[in-house]
C-alpha cells in the first residue's frame, strides 16, 4: 500500500498530548473518555473498514493552480443528482402509477394534499431541468478547457453516457404526471423512437409494452425512471467519481507550466 | 527447491499432459490442470446462476413485443348514421381497463364510389379513419368547412379521403377495417395504408409506407389481426 500523505488538518484540531501528571495515576477518567467518545468510534469503524485513507485519497488531493468556480459545475451536478435521487424516493411513498385515472390523482394529492407535496414535487420538477442545464455547463467547462483530452478520455466517455441516461430519466419522467401534455409527449417521443429503420417499430413497442398505449405502459416508464436507469447512473457517477480522482483535475489551459530545476523542457511538450 | 520449480516450468512445458509438465497428483493422459478445471467450473456455475434471473426477467421485459392483441368487433351504429358526405366522430376503445386512456376517435362515413378509387370489399362499406396523425400520432381533428383533417402538434394536413395534402406526414391516415352485422355497422382492427391506398399491418407513425418504407418498417408481431370469419 502506498503512504498517503497526511490531511492538511488544523492544528488547533489536533489531537494534544497529554501533558505528564496532569491526571495523577495516568487512567482516563470517564470524562476524558466522554470527550473522546466520537474518536473512539470513528477508530473503532476505521480499524476495521480501513477506509480513511480512501476517504482522505479522495478529498484531500492536490488540485492545479488556476482552477475557479467553473470546476465546481461536476459537484453542483452531483448534488442535482442527489435532489432528484432524494425527493424521487419520497415522491414514490405517494405516487400511483395507474393509467386509468389513479397516477392523475396521486399526483394531485401530493401537489394539493400531502404536507410540503408541492414543496417536494417542484424540486424534482425543477431539479430535473437544473440537472440537465448544470450538465451541459459542465460539459461546456469540459470541453473549452480541453479537459477531456488524454488521459481523461474516459472520463468524458462514461460522461457522455450519463448526459444520455439523464436524458432518458427526462423522457420517462415527463410520462409520470399523466396529463394530456404528459400522454402526448410520449406518444410523439415514443414515435420519434418508432422512426429508427429496422429496429424502430420493435423498440417503440418495447417502449409501450404492445402496438398501443397501454394499461403496463406507464408502470413499465415508472420502473425505468426510477430503477433501471437510476440503478446505471449510480454504477457511472462512482466510474466518473474514482477515473476524476485517480487522474486528477487538468489544470485550466493559461496557466503555464513551470519548470522545476531538475525537469528538462522535453517533459512537458505533449501536454498542450 | 528453487531446481525443481525450474524443471516445472523448462522440462516439458510444451507438452499438453499435465503429466509431462510433472504436476503434482497429475493423472496420466490428463490435459486440463485441476486448477483451469475449477477455475472453469466456477465461471460456468456463475453464468448459469447469474442467466437464471437474467433470461427470465429479460425475456419477461420484451414478452409484450411478441403477444397478440387481442380484438374485438365493435358497434358504432346504424347505417342510417353515416353519409357519403361528412365524417361522424365514434369513439372506440383499443385498450381495454384503463378508461380514457385507452380510447381512440375513428372518422366515420359512407363509402362513396365517386371519390373512393381503392377496390371495394366487405370491409370498406364504411371509411374508418383514424384520428392519429401519421407524422408522430398527435390527434388530427376533422374541420368540416375546409373537408380537411388538420394535426395541432406540426400543421400535418390531410385531405377528405385522409391523404395527405401537406406538413409533414409520412403516409395517409390509418383505417379501421368495418363490416355491417346484424344491421349495425361495426369497426374491426387498425390497418396502415400507402399512398396508393394498399393495405398494410398497423405501422406506427412515421414510418413511410411507400418504396423501401415497408421493408425499413416491418410488420410488428404484436398487432391485432383481422379475425377471421
Amino acid at each position: 500500500m502506498p503512504k498517503f500523505p497526511a490531511p492538511p488538518i488544523p492544528k488547533a484540531l489536533l489531537p494534544q498530548p497529554k501533558r505528564p501528571g496532569e491526571n495523577g495515576n495516568g487512567k482516563t477518567t470517564p470524562l476524558e473518555a466522554g470527550a473522546e467518545a466520537g474518536i473512539t468510534v470513528v477508530d473503532w469503524v476505521d480499524e476495521r473498514m480501513q477506509i480513511s485513507g480512501g476517504i482522505r485519497w479522495m478529498l484531500f488531493r492536490k488540485v492545479p493552480k488556476g482552477i475557479n468556480w467553473a470546476y465546481t459545475l461536476g459537484s453542483a451536478t452531483l448534488f442535482a443528482f442527489l435532489n432528484q435521487a432524494v425527493t424521487g424516493v419520497f415522491l414514490a411513498m405517494y405516487y400511483r402509477p395507474d393509467a386509468s385515472g389513479g397516477a392523475y390523482e396521486s399526483i394531485r394529492y401530493i401537489t394539493d394534499d400531502a404536507f410540503l407535496g408541492q414543496t417536494v414535487r417542484a424540486m424534482h420538477k425543477w431539479g430535473a431541468s437544473v440537472m440537465i442545464i448544470l450538465i451541459f455547463l459542465h460539459m461546456g467547462r469540459t470541453f473549452f478547457f480541453g479537459a477531456y483530452k488524454y488521459p481523461r478520455e474516459l472520463t468524458w466517455i462514461i460522461g457522455v453516457v450519463l448526459l444520455i441516461l439523464t436524458l432518458a430519466m427526462g423522457f420517462t419522467g415527463y410520462l409520470l404526471p399523466f396529463d394530456q401534455q404528459s400522454y402526448w409527449a410520449t406518444i410523439v417521443g415514443v414515435n420519434i423512437n418508432g422512426t429508427g429503420p429496422f429496429i424502430g417499430p420493435y423498440l417503440s413497442d418495447f417502449l409501450r409494452a404492445g402496438p398501443e398505449f397501454g394499461a403496463t405502459t406507464l408502470s413499465r416508464f415508472y420502473a425505468i425512471h426510477m430503477m433501471l436507469i437510476p440503478g446505471l447512473m449510480i454504477a457511472l457517477i462512482g466510474a466518473h467519481l474514482y477515473l476524476i480522482t485517480k487522474l486528477g483535475i487538468s489544470a485550466p489551459p493559461w496557466i503555464k507550466v513551470t519548470l522545476a530545476d531538475d525537469e528538462a523542457p522535453e517533459m512537458h511538450t505533449t501536454q498542450v | 527447491m528453487e531446481d525443481q520449480v525450474a524443471d516445472r516450468h523448462t522440462e516439458g512445458a510444451k507438452s499438453k499432459y499435465t503429466v509431462d509438465r510433472r504436476m503434482p497428483g497429475a493423472f496420466e493422459g490428463e490435459t486440463v490442470t485441476r486448477r483451469r478445471f475449477m477455475t472453469g467450473v466456477t465461471h460456468g456455475a456463475g453464468g448459469v446462476a447469474v442467466m437464471a434471473f437474467t433470461l427470465p426477467a429479460l425475456a419477461f421485459a420484451v414478452g409484450p413485443l411478441f403477444s397478440r392483441e387481442p380484438f374485438n368487433w365493435q358497434t358504432v351504429g346504424t347505417p342510417s348514421d353515416f353519409s357519403e358526405l361528412t365524417y361522424a366522430t365514434k369513439v372506440i376503445t383499443i385498450v381495454q381497463g384503463i378508461g380514457n386512456a385507452g380510447n381512440t376517435i375513428a372518422y366515420m362515413r359512407k363509402r362513396d364510389p365517386a371519390i373512393d378509387t381503392e377496390p371495394e370489399d366487405q370491409y370498406n362499406h364504411y371509411v374508418a379513419l383514424s384520428s392519429r396523425c401519421m407524422h408522430l400520432g398527435c390527434p388530427v381533428r376533422y374541420v368540416a368547412a375546409a373537408e380537411r383533417f388538420i394535426c395541432p402538434c406540426h400543421g400535418g394536413v390531410y385531405d377528405f379521403r385522409g391523404m395527405v395534402v401537406g406538413g409533414p406526414p409520412v403516409r395517409p391516415l390509418d383505417r379501421f377495417y368495418t363490416r355491417v352485422h346484424n344491421g349495425m355497422v361495426q369497426v374491426g382492427p387498425r390497418y396502415s395504408v400507402n399512398f396508393e391506398l394498399h393495405r398494410f399491418s398497423p405501422r406506427d407513425p412515421g414510418q413511410p409506407l411507400n418504396g423501401i418504407g415497408q421493408f425499413l418498417y416491418p410488420k410488428r408481431f404484436d398487432t391485432s389481426i383481422l379475425p377471421k370469419n
